[in-house]
């Protein structure tokens, strides 16, 4: 009888990218519900939104770059971006800007680059860089986290808002709308306000909540539990979130300590916005991040050090996707520059002498 | 070297596996029974392969040398068993490549008949040298897999100071099982091997080192030393962690020190061995037998008895599968060595060699999962013991750089398979490694063939060039002596128009004066006669 | 009077650097055409010709001086391409259709029954690989063949045949492992 030939190891193995990919899945829903809590339906109707266009475009895209379509469907990772995209953007955003953004993710960021594993850019991010820059307006669409009730919009109002545009009568954008807690800061310190009094402001202060803004603390704190546990099954390498954290940390802190009232604190800086989401879902996808050890702690470093400055000295009130795509452009050259010593070799025997070519 | 402590390092990733060895160490090792025919492969080796010393229809004795070699790097092939020599041509061996080799075919004779053996029953007594040759004419290499001839390996050269000799009974491929049962049954023959070898290479101390999986091995082996009461022999019991059986890896779990890329253990004062090796060397030493046979693990999901064979060398899988109650109906893969390095058989009609540790026989029957594009995930490189950037190789290989490829050290690559083990995309990686090392080396064979060659035709070219010089200067020269002639000829007539000296002309003149005057002459007396 | 200075400082400067191009010409003369070595060293060396010029060297020169694309050579295939484009930093060629496979190494033998011993193949060998006499029967150092094929046309008795050389298992190699998506070509 004649057997089968393969090349060794010849274990079978468990892993697989959809695996790890709906864990990393499976590890945002308590966070996402958080979210859905305190800032309404709109969360999970952006999040339908989104995954039904991404998986439509990727299913489009792979069929007309002629490739199997099951295999890569079924991997997760289009649904992921739809997920993250989603939770990024403001609840009440209109349809089609939740459908452009996605698109523009995985057509352009994804499939025009060459698909799964050879895009440069986190697609969500740019996604939702092109949404900002191209809608600046809509952008600002946040729900107040569950303040008052009066303010909270039922399933059917939410619904009709994203997909009509139109106001249920008795509301206007003003009511239902308010600027999250990082622009609050930024356009409260612009009118020579110290963070303390912003804090104890009678409209702005109930927002700040006790660490990072009313709702954030929550929804940063469930994601930071669960990307922790991600990072400790070793499906996400901890050393990007951990150098994004520290450096933030680190920065937040000295110029806090230094002028307390132009400066919001650390705590503030790291549960306030998508801090969490972003430094154990977002900067660590593995295709747009540094891949060496030492490359990974200062792409999370250099994506922290970007938030920090674009939340304090940029035009945006959130840095995030903005220093993510940054800091992809710098992994090949940290990759580079942080090659480990083979066994066996010494340091100076590096090579140095060859670029990398980033076509590759 | 001496050891304070048991302090171990470790080297860089590794993988937790499951051993699955229990499955084949429940029955003592057995012996296999005589096999009609053995096929010899001529070369089981790293190195030169020797020459033939029988031919077909030759009458051989178990343990008479059926090759040899004036190679350094080689090693002979003995008869497993006394026989007939019947054919001598091209088999199946097992190889990835799955194609032919020289070999020796023998039939049994059923006797079993060895040839006059000469044990040393004390070593001691020999010198180093002539134990080194005793090692190289009885055909050992090592038993570990990589069959690289022993007697060279215990020879590190006169500036090498080995202080440390390391035994390798670490064995940390799942599945295989014959070091460890090796250890159990043969710890005293390991321990004199380990002696003797200590004795070749004067180290100072002697490791061996077993992962701690194997209680019974380091129990068995810990009586023996105890008993000897050797204070140079110690057994370091080291976590199980894959691949710590490799030679770089274990010197650096247990010294720290790791062996310069393009070195050998022995620069920095070591020198490891198999512990199969070890027992080859004593029996080839105390017992003068040469290697003739080896243990075998027989094992995995497809076959009816996992068990350890002790196997002629020369024996088919075959009959060692048929000796362990044969395949299971879902047996779907035969594999050579472990399931981490091993290399699949196409079919079971092939000999067990002196490199072959162990026959694995899979039942798995799910194709392999569609291989999808690196998402850069690092997992490679995390568990790579030799700390490579498997991701970074992967590129290189499938884009056919390959002169890149070496600067990222491609060749340090131990192909462990750790790396594709934990690769989420399923790339088979190591075969990506494979290919680029094997088409490296093939692109060296064709520049050395191709400078040959160019050496050649230069040569030839230099060569047309001269016939053809000399084939000018000779013509050159013909006609300059032609040209001479001729100006001398020519030279000569002027001369001659010019001062009358012609001698030719002259005696023609003269004939003709001759002549004129035999005319006149006879004009004369005609005239005379006339006048009368 | 500034026109003069303009004109004698040119004039100083065009000196100095006219000295120092010609010093440097002279100091750091090369001999020959070096690239032609480079070139030369990567092309496999079969003289075969069937890149159209007569032998390695030649194309090898024709490839410097811009007549000659680097995908011209049959028995060295993409391997001898890649180097060639490596070497010169030029783009890959796709070779030609017929070419594209790669070359599989063969070597010549001569039928020698047939052989009448006339010698022509000797003289078109390039890398004397034949071995013979007028009259007498011809062999060919395997070893040193380099599977141009060069002798077979002259053969007036068709005595020369083509085998390919056979796998060993020192020589064998392991595939490019067949994938659904590879790195995108360069």
């Amino acid at each position: 009888m004649l057997f089968k030939t393969a090349s060794s190891p010849h274990i079978t193995q468990k892993n697989s990218i959809q695996a790890l990919m709906f864990k990393v899945l499976l590890a945002m829903i308590p966070g996402t519900i958080a979210m859905i809590i305190f800032f309404g339906w709109g969360v999970l109707i952006n999040i339908i939104i989104a995954s039904v266009v991404a998986l439509l475009a990727e299913t489009l895209m792979l069929w007309i770059r002629k490739r199997p379509i099951k295999p890569y469907i079924t991997d997760g990772s289009a649904l992921l971006t739809a997920c993250l995209l989603a939770l990024a953007l403001p609840q009440l955003a209109p349809w089609w800007l939740t459908v452009i953004g996605t698109l523009f993710a995985i057509v352009v960021a994804k499939h025009l680059y060459g698909g799964l594993g050879f895009n440069p850019f986190n697609p969500a991010m740019v996604g939702y860089v092109v949404v900002i820059i191209s809608f600046p307006r809509e952008m600002t669409q946040w729900v107040p986290p569950l303040l008052d009730t009066y303010t909270q919009l039922n399933f059917t109002e939410t619904l009709s808002i994203i997909f009509g545009g139109d106001l249920p009568l008795t509301y206007t954008w003003d009511a239902i709308t308010m600027a999250t807690p990082l622009d609050t800061v930024k356009t409260q310190l612009g009118l020579e306000l110290s963070i303390k009094e912003i804090e104890h402001h009678t409209i702005y202060g109930p927002m700040f909540g006790s660490v990072g803004g009313f709702g954030w603390e929550w929804v940063n704190g469930l994601f930071l539990a669960t990307g922790l546990y991600l990072a400790l099954k070793g499906i996400i390498d901890w050393r990007i979130p951990a150098g994004l954290i520290a450096a933030l940390l680190i920065l937040s802190n000295t110029f806090a300590l230094y002028d307390y009232a132009s400066f919001t604190p650390p705590s503030f800086h790291l549960f306030s916005g998508g801090i969490m989401l972003a430094a154990f879902f977002i900067a660590t996808d593995p295709v747009t991040a540094a891949t060496t050890t030492k490359g990974r702690w200062l792409y999370g470093a250099g994506i922290g050090i970007f938030i920090f400055i674009i939340r304090t000295w940029g035009a945006y009130p959130d840095g995030i996707a903005f220093a993510v795509i940054l800091m992809n452009m710098a992994a090949p050259l940290l990759d580079y520059y942080t090659m480990p010593r083979a066994f066996g070799h010494s340091w100076t025997e590096f090579p140095h002498h060859h670029k990398v070519d980033d076509d590759e | 070297m001496t050891r304070s402590s048991q302090q171990l390092w470790h080297f860089h990733g590794g993988l937790k596996l499951d051993s699955n060895k229990a499955m084949s160490t429940r029955t003592p090792i057995i012996k296999a029974s005589l096999p009609e025919r053995l096929v010899l492969p001529v070369q089981q080796h790293i190195g030169e392969a020797g020459q033939l010393l029988v031919k077909v229809g030759d009458k051989v004795l178990k343990g008479q040398a059926v090759t040899e070699s004036s190679e350094y790097i080689s090693a002979p092939v003995h008869a497993p068993t006394s026989g007939t020599v019947v054919e001598i041509g091209e088999f199946p061996t097992p190889h990835p490549s799955g194609l032919n080799t020289l070999c020796i075919v023998i039939e049994s004779d059923g006797e079993d008949e060895w040839i006059e053996l000469k044990p040393t029953l004390y070593p001691n007594t020999k010198s180093p040298s002539e134990l080194r040759q005793l090692i190289r004419q009885a055909g050992i290499v090592g038993l570990g897999g990589a069959a690289f001839p022993t007697s060279v390996k215990v020879n590190p050269g006169p500036k090498a100071h080995i202080e440390t000799l390391i035994i390798n009974g670490v064995e940390c491929e799942p599945y295989i099982s014959c070091d460890d049962m090796l250890m159990r049954e043969y710890a005293e023959e390991l321990i004199s091997g380990c002696s003797i070898i200590q004795y070749i290479v004067s180290a100072t101390h002697c490791l061996i080192a077993i992962e701690d999986n194997k209680p019974e091995a380091i129990q068995a082996i810990k009586t023996v030393i105890k008993e000897k009461a050797l204070h140079t022999i110690e057994v370091v019991c080291i976590p199980t962690l894959y691949p710590t059986g490799g030679e770089k890896q274990l010197i650096k779990v247990l010294t720290h020190k790791e062996v310069p890329s393009d070195g050998f253990p022995s620069d920095i004062g070591l020198l490891v061995q198999n512990v199969g090796t070890a027992v080859a060397v004593h029996k080839a030493i105390v017992l003068g037998e040469p290697l003739i046979s080896r243990i075998v693990t027989i094992t995995g999901n497809g076959v009816q008895q996992p068990q350890n064979i002790e196997v002629l060398i020369g024996t088919l899988i075959s009959e060692l599968i048929k000796q362990s109650g044969g395949y299971h109906e879902d047996a779907s893969k035969l594999i050579m060595g472990g399931p981490m390095m091993g290399f699949t058989l196409q079919t079971d009609h092939l000999p067990v060699i002196k490199g072959s540790n162990c026959i694995l026989v899979e039942n798995t029957q799910a194709e392999a999962p569609a291989t999808m594009p690196c998402i850069r995930c690092s997992a490679c490189a995390t568990v790579c013991p030799a700390q490579l950037l498997p991701q970074q190789l992967y590129w290189m290989a499938s884009s056919k750089k390959f002169d890149l490829i070496q600067d990222y050290h491609l060749f340090d690559c131990i192909e462990c398979g750790c790396c594709a083990q934990v690769c989420p995309s399923q790339i088979p990686l190591v075969q990506y490694y494979r290919f680029a090392k094997t088409e490296i080396w093939n692109q060296e064979r064709d520049k050395i063939k191709s400078d040959h060659a160019r050496v050649r035709h230069d040569f030839r070219q230099a060569r047309l060039d001269k016939e053809k010089k000399e084939r000018a200067e000779k013509l050159r020269k013909k006609k300059e002596l032609l040209e001479k002639k001729k100006m001398a000829e020519t030279a000569a007539k002027k001369e001659d128009t010019e001062t009358e000296i012609d001698p030719k002309k002259s005696a023609i003149e003269a004939a003709m004066k001759r002549v004129q005057k035999k005319k006149e002459a006879k004009l004369a007396s005609d005239e005379n006669v006339n006048e009368k | 009077m500034s026109i003069l200075v303009a004109i004698i400082t040119l004039t100083v400067i065009s000196t100095i650097f006219g000295v120092l191009l010609g010093y440097t010409s002279v100091k750091f003369h090369v001999e020959g055409d070096p690239i032609v070595d480079k070139i030369d060293a990567l092309l496999p060396q079969t003289q075969c010709g069937q890149c159209t010029y007569p032998g390695c060297r030649p194309y090898a020169e024709a490839i410097t001086s811009g007549e000659a694309g680097i995908n011209q050579c049959p028995p060295g295939g993409e391997a001898t391409m890649l180097a060639l484009s490596d070497l010169l930093g030029i783009e890959p060629v796709a070779l030609d259709e017929e070419h594209a496979d790669e070359p599989q190494k063969t070597v010549v033998y001569i039928d020698e029954q047939i052989c009448i011993g006339c010698t022509l193949c000797i003289q078109a060998c390039p890398v004397d690989a034949i071995l013979g006499a007028a009259k007498q029967m011809h062999t060919i150092i395997e070893n040193e063949c380099t599977g141009c094929d060069l002798c077979i046309p002259p053969c007036p008795v068709d005595c020369i045949h083509i085998k390919t050389v056979k796998p060993e298992q020192d020589t064998w190699r392991w595939s490019l492992p067949a994938s659904t998506e590879t790195a995108p070509k360069a």
